[in-house]
């Protein structure tokens, strides 16, 4: 009675439900890869499945002017984040680096001004920025004039093979 | 040949006042027999799902409104335990924004609106002589996407992604920047699944009461609870128009990255609130206008008289869904909207208190005429009359912009709301609930269970509330999860919580009273109370059938105006569901119809929406590729039936 | 007998109640302690809402007392009884639309009143609502005098004072029971209202429409103050920061300027000039903490630095991470800003 595809958006709904718990979770303590990872030694992004950390990120991005340089996603001074271009490495470890401790050629240290947690929602929401996370954990339109599509309409673009020791 | 239809005064099913109540009148056993047969209700697994008929599926909308109510009940106490002291640690932001939300959205859209559905489901086609209601199978769809919605908002609640964001949900709190994640999206949701559900009960009233009504039972002959549903459905059908507009919109801006609220791109966040109250203010109505009837059916019994001034009771029904949908804006007097505006929403706001005015002098002046008897639905009736007055004079005072501007979003309003939906709909409700107990089961509910759950919902419910009038002028705003201790608000949030406790027991005690009446409760026959109306004048639980032969109607008190050699109607087929459809205006006898049988697929297209409908929530590929099976069962629902040669 | 008893008891308990609830006017922030004009008015005519109101309800109540313990007679089925019970609904009716003009009238007569301000506004405040913060900025003078007062309103006593709401992030709405009605602040828009006090004192204001997880804990101060003391508050807040005073409060300020904190508050005359938080400039002559949760003490403070999400969960601070020490030298200093 019930169709193959009317299963499939089932299953998928009750898939995404099952997910609520993590991707709804407000952290107001702040969360750190330490206290997320669960494999030593790799660190991964405590946020990733959360779309509240992700929208916290997304706030901070406007509010600590990252747009400044890298406007909404495309770039200008700086990269754009929204390509599947990642210079210094695309996964999470990296990206935490480099909003931490800062790149050549002029991305800042924001590992004194800013808090742990608050890095990895900013990382967090950059990885959104080309659609890497799960669709439901995407950011809608921003409050703002719209720029560009919103994230969770962006066509998820993986990473290509980045250089990965770029940064010695 | 389809044998004629005639007015048979000999051949009656049903008894009136007139000639008491003795057993039915012989309609011969081969027709029960007959109706029974082709009425009948299906059984088994596959038959629970296949029902179309009204009592069952109102039935079951009551006992699902009401487990619903229970669980926003708990909720409440909840609440009322994490305010119960200043700087209380019991429940943290996250979780009370979600619990006072879900409080709300369970009230007012799962409870509220539904249970007065049921009623109107269970009655509306007994009163006015039916077989059955319109639509049947609409019936049963509407009842499967309702208890999907519910079912859908339930889970979520246990998964930490209930709406957190009040049951009115405005954006931009409401909107993709500031509430991350899917909470909105399942409220925004829900009210689609509860409004298509409305709407489809609205228009089945709206048939039923114009086209299917008993013949002699003109416009001034039909029972006020009739009416009651008639301008109910009627402001459903024009008021849940809005509220899906504004919360689809909400979902859009969230899914799609539509503008709609975003003031940067040309939205308003304004809009959503103007969209909302044009709903929001008919939704209190549609839930007190059925309440209004209810307490015209119980007074009438109760006092053994017909209510004083029937048509002033009908003007001010038709009066209060009218004029119920000019007053929004007393939701938004804070705004800052021009003053010449909010001037004529004062004037209107306080206007509406007129048509509810002279219903309370109309029952006032029938009490005076009768002979009241305390039973336990006439005690409700009045603890109505006691609440509902004291939320309406509230209401009044909050009509005024300056006002208003002070005690607007706090306890204050809290304190007016429940007065005037518990006190104005929830006890005629539960009244009414006692009062056709009686009829739903064959079982009378314990009579001094019944005083007593009165009495601790009555003091329970002002202990509770009363206080937070007082809480709102001492400048407590609604929707905090807690409160300094400086404030001075901690005593009278415990007296509150103290009588939330009653008023919890209160509840229980009646749910445990209509639990256990169910089976063991002294049986009832068909007319315990000597009602007026014609749901009396059939058996206790009705047959499947309703009523033998459709009764002629003689006056507006039906049973009460029934002579001794009152005409039924006879000659309708009993060999298929055929029903008598009659005029609009003076209900003469226009044609038969026949109705369709009990069938699969309305649950099926209801599986069918509910998943297209969660499906959207994530994905706006939902709507297109859930569109498939919706049209589907859609298909099989209308397909028509092979005709049988005629007979 | 027992039931007539029973129920003239019910009413003259009800009556008692209600007399008893609107007695009680005390406590801080009450709709009934007008401190100003407005409020005044306001309350006036709550005042005469509520007497009108109370009356109409008890007789409703005594006359369904009346209607279901009074002797039933043969007459009452008569068409004469009937008639005059239509004439006694009708009269009703014609009672209540009038009572419902007159209120609606002085109603209407009161918010004219209240449209514009008693006299030309001595000043102007710029209200702009955050989550869960105020920010009461004075534009009138020049932009380099410009004045951000997070949290803590000055006005002058006996002037009107206009209010200019604006949003930065959802809808919240500016409330001072004592002073006068709210006014919502809505993202995208600009509302206006007015103020007027006529009676010196501090008096609590609130958030008053939910804006998020802590709405509960959006509350600021009113200082109503004579207009000598509040052009030297104003002065003084357009003046730069206090210099630290010894080592401790010097210390404090270098750990400010380098740790997170410079990333989010401005301390006029330090490089810290981010407009996320509240200004820090005179942090330490304000009377609370938090937007109105915690008084401002040196045990407070360090809770609030310390653990921000234990006093507001959900709050946009950070607990930025710092030796014992540090936090300590930091708060010295931030109470050396006054």
């Amino acid at each position: 009675m019930i169709g193959r595809r009317h299963r499939l958006i089932l299953v998928l709904v009750v898939a995404a439900l099952l997910g609520g718990c993590e991707r709804e979770a407000r952290s107001f303590k702040g969360r750190t890869s330490a206290n997320a990872s669960k494999e030593p030694g790799v660190s991964r992004n405590p946020y990733a499945g959360n779309a509240w950390g992700v929208g916290q990120g997304k706030r901070l991005y406007t509010l600590y002017n990252c747009v400044g340089c890298h406007a909404n996603g495309g770039g200008g001074m700086g990269p754009a984040l929204m390509d599947d271009r990642w210079i210094y490495g695309s996964d999470d470890a990296s990206v935490f680096e480099t909003i931490a401790r800062g790149r050549p050629n002029g991305m800042p240290a924001f590992g004194s001004r800013i808090t742990e947690s608050q890095i990895w929602m900013l990382a967090a929401y950059v990885e959104s920025m080309s659609g890497r996370l799960p669709m439901d954990v995407l950011p809608s339109r921003a409050d703002h004039m719209r720029y560009s599509t919103p994230e969770n309409s962006r066509r998820a673009r993986p990473p290509q093979g980045a250089p990965k020791g770029a940064d010695e | 040949m389809m044998p004629p239809l005639t007015f048979d005064p000999r051949r009656s099913g049903i008894h009136g006042r007139a000639r008491g109540n003795g057993p039915a009148a012989d309609g011969t056993a081969a027709e029960r027999a007959a109706l029974e047969k082709t009425w009948r209700v299906p059984e088994g697994i596959l038959g629970w799902f296949s029902v179309v008929d009204h009592r069952t599926i109102g039935r079951r909308y009551l006992v699902t409104a009401l487990g619903f109510f229970l669980i926003a009940g708990i909720l409440a106490v909840l609440m009322r335990l994490q305010l119960a002291v200043p700087d209380n640690q019991l429940i943290g932001p996250d979780r009370y924004n979600q619990i006072f939300t879900v409080h709300g959205t369970i009230m007012m859209f799962l409870f509220a609106v539904p249970v007065m559905e049921a009623m109107g489901i269970y009655l509306v086609p007994l009163m006015v002589g039916a077989r059955n209601i319109a639509f049947p199978r609409l019936n049963t769809f509407s009842y499967f996407v309702y208890l999907f919605g519910g079912l859908m908002l339930l889970i979520v609640l246990l998964l930490n992604s209930a709406p957190d964001v009040g049951w009115f949900s405005y954006p931009p709190l409401a909107g993709p920047d500031y509430t991350p994640g899917k909470r909105a999206d399942f409220w925004a949701q829900l009210i689609t699944f509860t409004e298509v559900a409305a709407l489809a009960v609205a228009v089945e009233i709206v048939a039923t009461v114009f086209k299917m009504r008993a013949p002699g039972m003109t416009l001034d002959r039909i029972p006020l609870f009739v009416w009651a549903m008639l301008v109910t459905a009627f402001m459903i059908i024009f008021a849940m128009p809005a509220v899906v507009t504004a919360s689809s919109f909400l979902l859009m801006d969230r899914l799609v990255g539509t503008h709609f609220y975003n003031p940067a791109e040309g939205g308003d966040a304004l809009l959503y609130q103007h969209l909302f109250w044009f709903f929001g203010h008919p939704e209190v109505y549609i839930i007190f206008v059925p309440a209004l009837g209810m307490v015209s059916s119980i007074v009438t019994t109760f006092t053994g008289r017909p209510i004083v001034g029937y048509t002033a009771m009908v003007l001010s029904l038709v009066a209060t869904g009218f004029l119920g949908f000019g007053l929004w804006v007393h939701h938004m007097f804070a705004t800052g909207l021009p003053q010449l505006g909010l001037t004529y929403f004062t004037a209107a706001s306080m206007t509406i208190a007129i048509p509810s005015g002279i219903q309370i002098f109309c029952w006032i002046a029938s009490i005076w005429r009768g002979t009241p008897r305390f039973t336990p639905p006439m005690l409700f009736v009045l603890g109505f009359i006691a609440i509902f007055v004291l939320g309406g004079l509230t209401g009044v005072t909050l009509a005024s912009v300056p006002f208003n501007l002070q005690v607007h979003d706090t306890y204050y309003v809290v304190a007016h709301f429940h007065y005037v939906l518990l006190g104005g709909a929830v006890f005629p409700l539960v009244g009414g609930i006692h009062y056709w107990f009686p009829k739903i089961t064959g079982r009378l509910m314990d009579e001094g269970l019944a005083r007593l759950s009165f009495w601790l919902l009555f003091i329970g419910f002002n202990i509770t509330f009363f206080p937070m009038h007082q809480l709102g002028l001492m400048g407590m705003p609604r929707r905090v999860y807690t409160y300094p201790a400086a404030s001075g608000w901690g005593p009278l949030n415990l007296l509150s919580t103290l009588g939330a406790g009653l008023l919890a027991i209160g509840g229980l005690l009646f749910v445990w009273n209509l639990a256990r009446s169910v089976r063991s409760g002294a049986v009832a026959g068909d007319d315990p109370w000597g009602g007026d109306t014609l749901e009396w004048g059939t058996s206790s639980p009705p047959p499947v059938y309703n009523f033998l032969h459709p009764p002629v109607v003689e006056g507006p008190n039906a049973l009460w105006d029934r002579s001794a050699d009152a005409p039924v109607v006879t000659g309708l087929r009993t060999d298929c569901r055929e029903v008598l459809i009659t005029d609009v205006v003076d209900a003469t006898p226009n044609n038969r119809y026949e109705f369709p049988e009990p069938s699969i697929w309305p649950f099926l297209a209801a599986v069918a929406t509910s998943a297209m409908f969660v499906g959207s929530i994530f994905t706006a590929w939902a709507v297109p590729i859930g569109i498939v099976p919706i049209a589907i069962a859609v298909t099989g629902w209308f397909w028509p039936k092979r005709k049988e040669a005629a007979a | 007998m027992a039931r007539r008893r029973a129920l003239w008891a019910c009413c003259a308990a009800m009556a008692a109640a209600a007399a008893a609830a609107s007695a009680g006017c005390a406590g801080p922030h009450h709709v009934f302690d007008p401190a100003g004009g407005p409020a005044r008015d306001i309350a006036a005519l709550g005042r005469l809402l509520f007497a009108v109101c109370t009356v109409i309800y008890l007789l409703v109540i005594a006359v369904l007392a009346w209607a279901l313990v009074r002797r039933r007679t043969e007459a009452d089925g008569s068409v004469e009884t009937g008639r005059r019970l239509t004439r006694a609904i009708a009269a009703a009716t014609i009672a209540s639309t009038m009572t419902i003009v007159g209120l609606t009238a002085a109603s209407a007569v009161t918010g004219h009143g209240l449209t514009s301000p008693m006299g030309p506004a001595a000043i102007t405040v710029d209200v702009v609502g955050h989550q869960w913060w105020w920010d009461f900025q004075f534009r009138d003078v020049s932009p380099d005098e410009f004045v951000s007062s997070p949290n803590e309103l000055h006005v002058p006593l006996g002037q009107p004072v206009m209010i200019k709401t604006m949003s930065r992030d959802v809808i919240h709405s500016f409330w001072v029971p004592n002073l006068h009605g709210k006014r919502d602040l809505i993202p995208g828009q600009v509302t206006n209202t007015w103020i007027q006090a006529d009676r010196p004192g501090v008096y609590r204001g609130l958030c008053a429409e939910f804006c998020g997880h802590e709405h509960a804990k959006m509350a600021f101060e009113v200082v109503v103050e004579t207009p000598q003391k509040f052009k030297a508050w104003i002065d003084h807040q357009r003046e730069s920061a206090s210099e630290p005073a010894d080592y401790q409060e010097r210390r404090g300020r270098d750990v400010f300027l380098g740790s997170p904190c410079a990333t989010c508050h401005t301390i006029r005359g330090t490089t810290a000039a981010s407009r996320v938080g509240p200004d820090l400039t005179h942090v330490g002559s304000r009377m609370t903490l938090a937007a109105g949760t915690l008084p401002n003490t040196r045990p407070h403070l360090a809770t609030w630095l310390g653990d921000p999400q234990s006093v507001k969960p959900g709050t946009l601070m950070p607990a930025v991470p710092m030796s014992d020490a540090d936090r300590g030298a930091v708060i010295a200093y931030l109470r050396r800003l006054q």
